[in-house]
């Protein structure tokens, strides 16, 4: 552990660049602000690069920046300090990098909307908040950044807050999100109760040396649920394709990269209880796993291409769970890694295709693209590529990873997690091949203006392409004869766990196979897809009303919101109404004022007694005198 | 003073029964008459009782607070016979009277 | 002797104070105030505190029921019949005269009757040494005490620019309501 202050400045800097913006909000040109926003995300960068590079040397190195004791209330003492070990660097690194490609693409998306600076002004805020998260040192303070980048989506979400749905969606992310908060508080209470701190140092190696117990079973859970909300899975899931409303480097950043990632990171960060529980741990393998495969059947009939993507993010993330789920953490981190890489690259790509479309979003009224915005057209290709796990792009390994560990857990998590991949291949070149290829189905007038996306939006795209080709060259597994440098990077993270439990291997002819049989699957994918979209020009139905069967079922989402609506929202408001009608009208509002007139009444009697008559006043003073002395001889 | 006043048979009781009845008699005073006047001479009344007890008290105890303290009462009674006069004066200037039943003004 | 002395001057305070409350006139009722004054500052000297006797005689005597004098003959308060309360209420006044009595001096019954050898001597140097050193605030406090009242007594007692007529009397006359008794309206037109 070494000290190091200047680690503060690495979320200090967009914080105040958040206070700066928003302080002097009218008074900055859009121009200033598009130096100053993506410019401190980009210090921040640097200095998130400088930090990797101390840590290089040493496995068990860390940087921390200590700061000032929070609070301490009886035996709780609680510090605001960072504290930066190698787990906290990659998603440091995650963050203030793709966070500060998704800032140079906002300047290009943004131009000229009338809330610019306030747009950077949240943003910064949320890369603050999100690096609190991962660099805080105890467990609050990573519930500080939980919390403080909810906040942030909800702002950025309802960023148009002229329309009434957009408001709506930013409640509905916002509540669900605290449903999963209450089980993390009481997780962390847990915590504190069971080891007598919060402090990441002193819960961790304390819990090495413990055997599992229930307890820590229940943390364990509770921490998960807490995921559950943040990282949309069953069944709090819903609130993130409606968080779509928002802008869509937003969605990119927030709903793809980095918030939703935090319950993976948080997992991550506490593997050790995990792997002392391994109830808790089947409980996140089978949620991601469901999570992952009905969410990827979901997607396939949807017909805005941001839903299309917010569902593939639900089901990427439970392929990050199913990881997690089994004990493959480093695996988890790895997709987690890649995936933010290319469903950036996705959210970009389709944010470009948006703008060329004047705001168009339904798939259905697409097609053709490719001609006319050549670069969105390359990087998308590239993007689904990657995310289909087409060799040697990052998503392969990543993916590749996930499913072998899958595997070695239980066959049947394989099953349904490759199904979910399979599906995955699918639904995204449908996706890739309404919208850039076939025929152009859009009306005239949008057709003459489209045009390709300016340089601050494109330059980013073609970075994070690379990187997601590139991105995962950095894992290659020993199968392939590879260093698996990124996993060995990790290890000291989750040493103590793979001393408990070792993971389970596969060998490598059976990986092999695995690999072999998705890839045969992702073939026929790819195939089926181009031969109903391209060969057969289908194009989904204009009227889903006319859906019946499976396909109705997948298009309405599974009717879970329409569920939720009647088992807990109407009920709720039910029992609100009631509330305010009879509790707070009928008897509150009656105890009030009835006590206020009652006083009213009393005094109006009370003042009957001053007559004014001299004669009376004197001798109730002398009586009073008399009763006065008479008690206060009786008593004494 | 107080061993020759013991010897003569003198005690406290004796002033403080005296005393009693001179202060008995100004309360009965001021309930039993209307005019204001005669209200506030019984208030002087009771004014010079307390006065009596006070100096008994400090002869008998042998402080010389009680007299300081008569000292004062006396001159805070003539501050107040004086301001209370002149009020009364302004009063019958208005009114005619200085009945007090017809002083009713402060009421309700 | 002293005890003889003290009966007689008590008999004739009481007496006085009686006369006080129950003499018709005002100016008698100021007369016998005036002797139980004097009967009191005897009471004084017997109490050994000649300063306090004199001072007595000349504020109270002096001052008090000659202003009390001038006020009574300044309002022609000789002449005017007073209105009395009801019999009811004078025998609920001197019931509580009595109970007043009773009850003060049960109040003290327990008071200490420690005698002490030490004899206070009432001349004006003892007092004023007292009064001067360790009382001296309340000495200067009463000092402007005497300002405020003396101010007060002017500015109340000035005349006024213009009197209130006799008619408005009328206007500043009670409504009925007091319980007690019923006055007759406002008495002393001019």
């Amino acid at each position: 552990m070494v000290e190091h202050a200047s680690m503060w400045l690495i979320p200090l800097l967009p914080l105040t660049g958040f206070l700066i913006i928003s302080l002097l909000n009218r008074r900055l040109g859009h121009g200033a602000v598009s130096v100053i926003a993506p410019g401190v995300v980009f210090a921040s960068f640097l200095l998130s690069v400088w930090v990797l590079i101390q840590l290089l040397s040493d496995p068990n190195k860390a940087l921390t920046a200590t700061g000032f004791t929070w609070f301490a209330a009886g035996t709780l003492d609680v510090s605001f300090s960072l504290v930066a070990d190698r787990l906290a660097a990659l998603m440091m690194l995650v963050i203030t990098g793709v966070g500060f490609l998704i800032h140079v693409y906002s300047t290009g998306y943004m131009h000229g909307d009338e809330g610019y600076n306030r747009y950077f002004a949240y943003l910064n805020l949320f890369i603050f908040f999100m690096l609190m998260l991962v660099m805080g040192s105890n467990f609050l303070l990573m519930f500080v950044g939980w919390e403080g980048v909810g906040i942030c989506s909800y702002l950025l979400i309802g960023f148009w807050f002229k329309n009434h749905d957009y408001n709506n969606a930013a409640n509905k992310a916002f509540i669900m999100n605290r449903i999963g908060d209450l089980a993390m508080i009481l997780g962390i209470i847990l915590i504190f109760v069971h080891f007598g701190s919060i402090d990441y140092q002193d819960v961790f190696p304390a819990a090495a040396l413990q055997e599992g117990q229930p307890i820590i079973t229940w943390i364990a859970i509770l921490l998960f649920i807490g995921a559950i909300g943040k990282s949309a899975q069953i069944p709090l899931f819903t609130w993130l394709p409606d968080a779509m409303a928002g802008p869509t480097p937003v969605s990119a950043l927030i709903h793809a990269a980095t918030m939703v990632t935090a319950g993976v990171y948080m997992i991550a960060r506490s593997n050790i209880l995990y792997t002392l529980s391994p109830l808790a741990l089947a409980m996140v393998a089978v949620t991601g796993v469901a999570t992952a495969l009905m969410a990827a059947t979901i997607a396939l009939r949807q017909n805005d291409i941001k839903k299309v993507l917010a569902y593939s993010t639900v089901s990427q993330l439970g392929l990050m769970f199913v990881a997690m789920g089994a004990g493959a953490y480093a695996s988890g981190m790895f997709h987690m890694m890649t995936h933010a890489f290319f469903k950036a690259l996705l959210f970009l790509g389709a944010g470009s295709v948006i703008h060329a479309m004047a705001g168009e979003q339904d798939i259905r009224r697409m097609g053709g693209l490719s001609k006319h915005m050549p670069v969105t057209w390359i990087t998308f290709l590239v993007a689904t590529l990657a995310i289909s796990g087409i060799p040697p792009l990052s998503g392969f390994f990543s993916k590749d990873e996930i499913l072998a560990n899958a595997f070695a857990t239980n066959i049947w998590f394989w099953v349904f997690a490759a199904f979910a991949s399979v599906l995955t291949v699918f639904y995204m070149f449908r996706l890739l091949f309404l919208t850039f290829r076939g025929e152009p189905r859009m009306g005239e007038g949008v057709k003459q203006q489209l045009h390709e996306s300016p340089r601050s939006m494109t330059i980013p795209l073609i970075l994070l392409a690379v990187l997601s080709v590139a991105g995962g060259w950095i894992n290659i597994p020993t199968v392939f004869g590879g260093g698996h440098a990124f996993s060995n990077f990790l290890v000291p993270v989750f040493a103590d766990s793979q001393r408990i439990r070792v993971a389970h291997h596969v060998s490598h002819t059976m990986e092999l196979t695995l690999m072999g049989i998705i890839l045969a699957l992702t073939a026929i994918m790819i195939v089926w897809a181009y031969r109903v979209y391209i060969g057969l020009g289908r194009v989904p139905v204009q009227d889903e009303s006319t859906l019946r069967g499976l396909a109705r079922l997948f298009n309405r989402k599974y009717f879970v919101d329409e569920i939720y609506d009647v088992l807990i929202v109407r009920p709720l408001y039910g029992f609100s109404r009631v509330l305010y009608e009879v509790v707070d009208r009928s008897l509150i509002d009656r105890i009030v004022n009835g006590t206020s007139a009652v006083v009213r009444g009393l005094a109006h009697g009370f003042r009957t007694v001053q007559t004014g008559n001299t004669g009376v006043y004197v001798f109730v003073m002398a009586a009073a005198v008399l009763l006065l002395i008479t008690l206060k001889m009786l008593v004494l | 003073m107080n061993s020759s006043l013991m010897q003569n048979g003198l005690a406290l009781e004796h002033y403080v029964m005296l005393s009693t009845a001179l202060f008995a008699i100004g309360v009965m005073g001021v309930l039993f008459r209307r005019n204001a006047i005669i209200i506030f001479m019984c208030i002087e009344l009771m004014l010079n009782a307390v006065n009596l007890l006070l100096v008994a008290f400090a002869t008998f105890h042998g402080d010389t607070a009680g007299q300081v303290f008569v000292f004062f009462i006396m001159a805070v009674a003539a501050a107040e016979v004086a301001v209370g006069l002149a009020i009364l004066t302004v009063l019958y200037n208005k009114l005619k009277t200085t009945d007090i039943d017809i002083l009713s003004k402060l009421k309700w | 002797m002293t005890l003889y002395a003290f009966y007689f001057l008590s008999f004739l305070a009481v007496l006085g104070a009686l006369m006080v409350v129950f003499s018709r006139s005002p100016v008698t009722s100021v007369i016998f105030l005036v002797m139980t004054f004097f009967t009191i500052a005897c009471h004084y000297m017997l109490l050994n505190a000649q300063f306090l006797a004199a001072v007595h005689v000349i504020v109270y005597a002096g001052a008090i029921m000659v202003l009390f004098l001038y006020v009574i003959m300044l309002l022609n308060l000789n002449e005017a019949v007073e209105q009395q309360k009801t019999l009811l209420l004078k025998i609920a006044a001197i019931g509580t005269g009595g109970l007043f009595m009773i009850v003060l001096s049960a109040a003290m019954r327990t008071a200490e009757t420690t005698y002490l050898d030490t004899t206070v001597a009432g001349s004006a140097r003892s007092l004023g040494k007292v009064l001067l050193n360790e009382y001296l605030l309340p000495f200067e406090a009463v000092s402007l005490l005497l300002l405020a009242a003396m101010t007060g007594a002017i500015m109340l007692a000035r005349p006024r620019k213009q009197k209130p007529a006799a008619k408005d009397v009328g206007a500043l006359a009670p409504e009925p309501q007091s319980k007690v008794e019923q006055t007759e309206s406002v008495a002393h037109e001019q």
